[in-house]
């Protein structure tokens, strides 16, 4: 395990800093090595990727923290647009001196202005003989920005003639950020994933101060061993720890087993997690229910998930048009003669299949098809006749609005509008049993 | 207003200064084109106060209905952030991801309806939880920033709302340059909260409904049209401040909770603490609305039969919308008003001796002409009839009667068909309905006693065991009892007779089972084969043969007491007199205004154009096309003979040859093979005009052609 070294910091400050991030000492020590002494010039820019919750936003911020380097951390989805990412840079700089009361605010439009305003604030907060690290969080929202905006803060540096470096931290990797223009390449560093090891070191560091490190430390064991196959996001984890921790300590606490009982405890916990992975994880029913749950003792059944309430009640032609329409999205045109005339003749399936047609459409998703041919479906499925009122055709917009209908293509009217049924089989068939109507019998992939 | 000019432009316009006459034209319109003016402004007069009640008492309604559902949002509100509030320091706190708590508020399809029910909400949490309510709408958020933009102008003004105005140029000033970002949200939420904490104690009183630092809650009206990137950027965001801004969600969906998955990946509802709130049914709504405003003696309005399946048919086949039902309602309220004469007699009874005694001899002769009156008249003795029909002052008095006996009808019927609905409600299959309101059309319909369903509702509950049955008539007896009817006196005695009966068959029936227990008993001892056999049938025998027992005679003679109640109460509102006034049953005319059909509609305007045009010259036999008829509708009638795709050429030679056919023998001989200039421009201003209603549209298939966008005759 490499020691951070390094000689322009006190060796207490490095000390502090490396137990502050585990596993991450050799990407730290990296970083310090480029970094180097306070005024002297950094790379002018560094591209640091990995995986969600491998640290990178953490490490950045711990480091740039401890060392008490002159920085300024934006999130880039928080500022959407360049302007408001350029202004929180320059307002971020400014405060640095908290003493200072809110500087009067610059609009900064282009990145020209930054430029310019950037060496004012440079200039007024005394910082010219230090390095200054703008850290970009998120950064791969700097690709929907204008054009310029990512291969200008690859080159701060050198535009603005002074001392700062620009990290950009991201979860993807550099090659789906280079423009096709070209760009200044920056220097890129990668943050693996915590390996077991490393996620199992990490959640112990934190125990609640009742209980010793040992027996959270087998909890921990405990609860990777059911999460880490579905599950490596450190914060999750720990959220998930957090939640169910009471459970596992309640037979402590009743005195019905001691610390050391592993086997007890974990007969205890292990069915618990399955269910907390089956729910909570999963967000059907939210973490605070969860805990009123665990605290009452009660059933989880009694408490259904989002999922549970998968039914939705629609008007009678809304449920025979939504009933069209997938028919009309999983039937080939050609086969709406044999459902829907009276006297369409014998006509096998295998007589007029063709051999594309033999993939089931189910496995193909939903095809569009016109309004007139979803009319065309609806009267013919409906036992009597339907009036072509304004409320059947404002019934398919309000579909539409609900997400069970989506349109194609373009939004003219007079073009023929099309349209694709968004619902599943499921779905389908509960609602077609609502109204008596044996869906199967017309689609085309169960013939 | 008009302008007096054809080119689009700005126009300015000062406010006119006489305000208060826009608000007299409503009256104007009622008197105007109505060839029935008598009593006109009365009429307007009632059909306001009516229409005023019945939106209160809506109105009214709907809230009880949502106090559960915001008695819960709001204890969930509270709850939410209290938890971090007063326990930071625990370990279990710190170690915990800090989520949005976020309520899933499904409201069901009826989106029509869902206006109010936020309206409501927005207000309720206002009162009772916080002062900053945002609510956001899809339609105005296409984008994070438009987002950002609705929230800060929305938070911010309620702040304007709630202090006085010496800070209005602050924010004014604000308001200008904000910079759209969460860090201006927060400091503003900051020094909104720290103001009030520096309060003098006369305003704190006001603030301490809310608590410290009140929870900042964004509603989401229609999760469902949200784009998915906006959602995941503003939920990202806020959960990064989520510690300096107790932030709380609100989605309203229509479907089902489903979508929040289907609309945000686990990376991003992770950082949400989802709980679920369900709004009532809008079916149980509708129940509900009809239940306490139809089913009630207390507006004088009534619906007749066709009308009320109308509307509950739009509400059923096509919405769900309880709003639209209630519109409905008002039209029919404001038609009856507008083409009845003699509504204004429908008013509560109070008034009736004034406005009857205040009758013109016109309006006398009005009510003369009634069918239902003149039924009554036919059946009255000659002399009566001629002072019915010549003397107003008698008919007047008569009038007043027989609108007091419809006014004791409907006492009498509801609670009656509400005692008939506890029968029908329970019993298998629902041989009459299973809602209130289906009975309800059944009896308005014709005497429900000749229908088949009534018949098997009969035997049904002629087979209705004695528990059942009991309870059932303990019902019906509190309906009755709580019913204002004055007559059900003899029928509540007679129900509670029955109920001592039953009481008493109760001690007789053990005295029964004793004696089917010895009869068991004697089977058993018979070892025999034959002369079990021969025990057996004897018994099967007596049973068949068997008079019946006290329980079954009672249960026909109860069966048969609630047909004679029935049969008493239940007459169609149409076989009484005087109906006309009191009904509104011009189905018709509500069809057409709430399920019109634009298509249908358009058809007949262009195929027989004499419908609307009402020009004799038009007068149309059979399918010939009249060279009279506007262009574009022998344009259209032309084109339905087309197929899918239309020649242009051969299209404007028939067109021509129509237009010209009549005037031919004038002038046949210059113009056989060239299309004449002006005909050529007719039949195109007449294709461009079919074009721009969207029956065809211009084709790239084949040159010279254009599409149909139709198919037959809608």
């Amino acid at each position: 395990m490499p020691n951070l070294e390094h000689s322009a910091y006190p060796a207490a400050t490095l000390l502090r800093l490396e137990s502050l991030v585990p596993c991450r000492e050799s990407q730290v020590s990296m970083l310090l090595s480029i970094f180097g002494e306070r005024q002297q010039f950094s790379f002018p820019s560094i591209f640091i990727y990995g995986h969600t919750s491998s640290g990178k936003t953490y490490v950045m911020q711990t480091l740039l923290n401890t060392l008490q380097l002159p920085h300024v951390f934006v999130n880039c989805v928080e500022h959407f647009t360049s302007r408001l990412l350029l202004e929180e840079i320059l307002i971020q700089l400014q405060n640095r001196s908290s003493e200072t009361k809110q500087a009067a605010h610059v609009p900064c439009d282009t990145f020209n202005d930054f430029v310019r305003l950037f060496k004012q604030a440079v200039v007024s907060q005394d910082l010219q003989d230090q390095t200054i690290y703008v850290v970009l969080d998120r950064a791969e929202q700097l690709r929907e920005m204008e054009a310029n905006i990512l291969p200008a803060f690859l080159r701060l540096q050198e535009l603005t003639d002074r001392n700062v470096t620009v990290v950009l931290l991201s979860e993807i990797v550099w090659e789906l950020f280079r423009p096709n223009t070209g760009c200044f390449e920056p220097f890129t560093l990668y943050f693996p994933d915590y390996s077991i090891g490393h996620l199992q070191k990490i959640l112990c560091q934190n125990h609640p101060p009742e209980y010793s490190a040992d027996f959270y430390a087998a909890y921990i064991n405990i609860l990777l061993g059911v999460f880490y196959m579905v599950c490596r996001d450190l914060k999750e984890l720990q959220h998930l720890a957090a939640l169910n921790f009471s459970k596992y300590c309640e037979p402590v606490v009743r005195g019905e087993a001691n610390e050391r009982d592993t086997r007890k405890l974990w007969k205890n916990i292990e069915p618990h997690l399955k269910k907390a992975m089956q729910t909570v994880y999963l967000r059907e029913i939210s973490s605070s229910q969860w805990e009123r749950l665990q605290r009452d003792e009660g059933e989880a059944g009694q408490l259904k998930g989002l999922s549970a309430h998968a039914h939705v009640e629609l008007p009678y032609y809304s449920k025979f048009l939504l009933i069209a329409a997938y028919l009309a999205s999983y039937n080939p045109v050609r086969t709406d003669k044999r459902f829907f005339l009276k006297h369409h003749g014998k006509i096998k399936k295998t007589n007029f299949m063709k051999k594309h047609e033999k993939t089931s459409n189910h496995l193909l998703g939903p095809k569009p098809f016109p309004l007139d041919r979803l009319l065309a479906i609806l009267y013919s499925i409906v036992d009597n006749r339907v009036a072509p009122t304004a409320n059947i055709f404002s019934q398919i917009t309000s579909l539409v609005t609900l997400q069970l209908l989506s349109m194609v293509g373009n939004n003219d009217q007079l073009d023929g509008p099309r349209y694709k049924c968004t619902v599943s089989l499921d779905f389908i068939r509960a609602i077609a049993r609502t109204v008596n109507f044996d869906i199967i019998k017309y689609l085309y992939d169960f013939l | 207003m008009s302008v007096g000019s054809v080119s689009k432009g700005c126009f300015v316009f000062k406010p006119s200064p006489k305000k208060r006459k826009v608000s007299q034209k409503t009256a104007d319109y009622f008197r105007e084109g109505n060839s029935d003016s008598e009593d006109s402004e009365l009429r307007f007069a009632t059909c306001q106060s009516l229409w005023k009640h019945v939106k209160l008492e809506t109105e009214q309604i709907e809230e009880d209905l949502n106090t559960q559902l915001f008695d819960n949002l709001v204890s969930f509100l509270r709850r939410s952030h209290s938890e971090f509030q007063e326990k930071t320091a625990e370990w279990n706190c710190r170690m915990k991801s800090r989520e949005i708590p976020t309520a899933a508020l499904v409201l069901g399809v009826n989106v029509t309806d869902h206006d109010l029910t936020f309206r409501s909400l927005s207000e309720v949490l206002q009162n009772r939880v916080t002062p900053y309510v945002a609510l956001l709408q899809a339609k105005d958020c296409p984008g994070i920033k438009n987002l950002m933009q609705k929230l800060l102008g929305q938070l911010m003004n309620c702040y304007v709302d709630v202090d006085s105005s010496e800070e209005d140029d602050y924010v004014q000033t604000s308001q200008n340059r904000i910079r759209c970002s969460m860090t201006s949200l927060i400091t503003w939420y900051e020094s909104v909260t720290k103001k009030t904490d520096f309060e003098t104690p006369s305003k704190k009183r006001t603030s301490s409904r809310h608590w410290q630092s009140p929870p900042v809650v964004v509603i989401f009206k229609d999760m469902e049209s949200f784009t998915t990137k906006v959602l995941q950027d503003f939920i990202v965001i806020s959960s990064q401040h989520i510690r300096e801004l107790p932030l709380v969600l609100i989605f309203g969906i229509a479907t089902s909770p489903m979508i929040i998955h289907s609309l945000l990946p686990h990376s991003v509802s992770s950082l949400l603490c989802i709980e679920l709130f369900q709004s009532l049914s809008c079916k149980e709504h509708l129940s509900t609305i009809i239940d306490k405003v139809l089913l009630t003696t207390q507006f004088p309005l009534k619906l007749s039969e066709k009308v009320l399946q109308v509307l509950i048919n739009i509400f059923l086949y096509h919405d769900f919308s309880v709003q639209n039902f209630i519109k409905g309602f008002q039209l029919c309220i404001v038609e009856h008003f507008y083409t009845q004469p003699l509504s204004v007699l429908c008013c509560h009874q109070g008034e009736l001796k004034k406005r009857i005694n205040s009758l013109s001899h016109n309006q006398c002769e009005n009510i003369r002409r009634l069918p239902s009156f003149r039924r009554y008249v036919e059946n009255q003795p000659s002399e009566k009839q001629i002072a019915l029909l010549t003397t107003d002052s008698f008919l007047k008095e008569t009038v007043q009667r027989l609108l007091e006996d419809l006014n004791v009808y409907h006492e009498n019927y509801f609670p009656v068909l509400r005692c008939l609905h506890v029968f029908t409600s329970s019993l298998p299959k629902y041989p009459l309905g299973k809602q209130i309101r289906e009975l309800h059309c059944a009896c308005l319909e014709n005497r429900v006693w000749e229908t088949e369903e009534y018949e098997s509702f009969l035997q049904l509950a002629r087979m209705l065991n004695k528990c059942d049955l009991v309870t059932m008539l303990q019902k019906c007896v509190e309906i009755l009892m709580s019913s204002p009817g004055k007559e059900f006196d003899k029928t509540v005695e007679k129900l509670k007779e029955f109920l001592t009966q039953f009481q008493k068959l109760e001690a007789e029936a053990c005295q029964e089972r004793d004696e089917s227990v010895s009869s068991q008993k004697e089977l058993q001892k018979k070892t025999d084969l034959y002369h079990l056999q021969k025990t057996l049938l004897e018994l099967k025998e007596s049973r068949r043969s068997k008079k019946l027992t006290k329980f079954e005679m009672l249960r026909f003679e109860v069966v048969d007491y609630i047909d004679s109640v029935v049969r008493n109460y239940l007459v169609p509102a149409d076989h009484k007199t005087l109906h006309e006034i009191v009904y509104f049953n011009t189905a018709s005319v509500l069809r057409e205004h709430l399920n019109a059909a634009p298509r249908v509609a358009l058809h007949t305007a262009l195929n027989n154009p004499y419908s609307y045009l009402k020009s004799q010259a038009l007068r149309s036999d059979g399918g010939s096309i009249s060279n009279k008829a506007p262009d574009i509708c022998i344009v259209y009638k032309l084109h339905l003979e087309c197929g899918r795709l239309i020649n242009l050429v051969d299209w404007l030679e028939a067109f021509s040859t129509v237009v010209t056919a009549v005037e031919g023998p004038n002038a046949d001989a210059p113009s056989s093979d060239q299309v004449d200039d002006v005909i050529h421009a007719r039949f195109i201003r007449a294709v461009s005009e079919l074009e721009l209603l969207g029956f065809i549209k211009p084709s790239k298939q084949k040159t010279d052609h254009v599409a149909r966008l139709t198919w037959g005759g809608c």
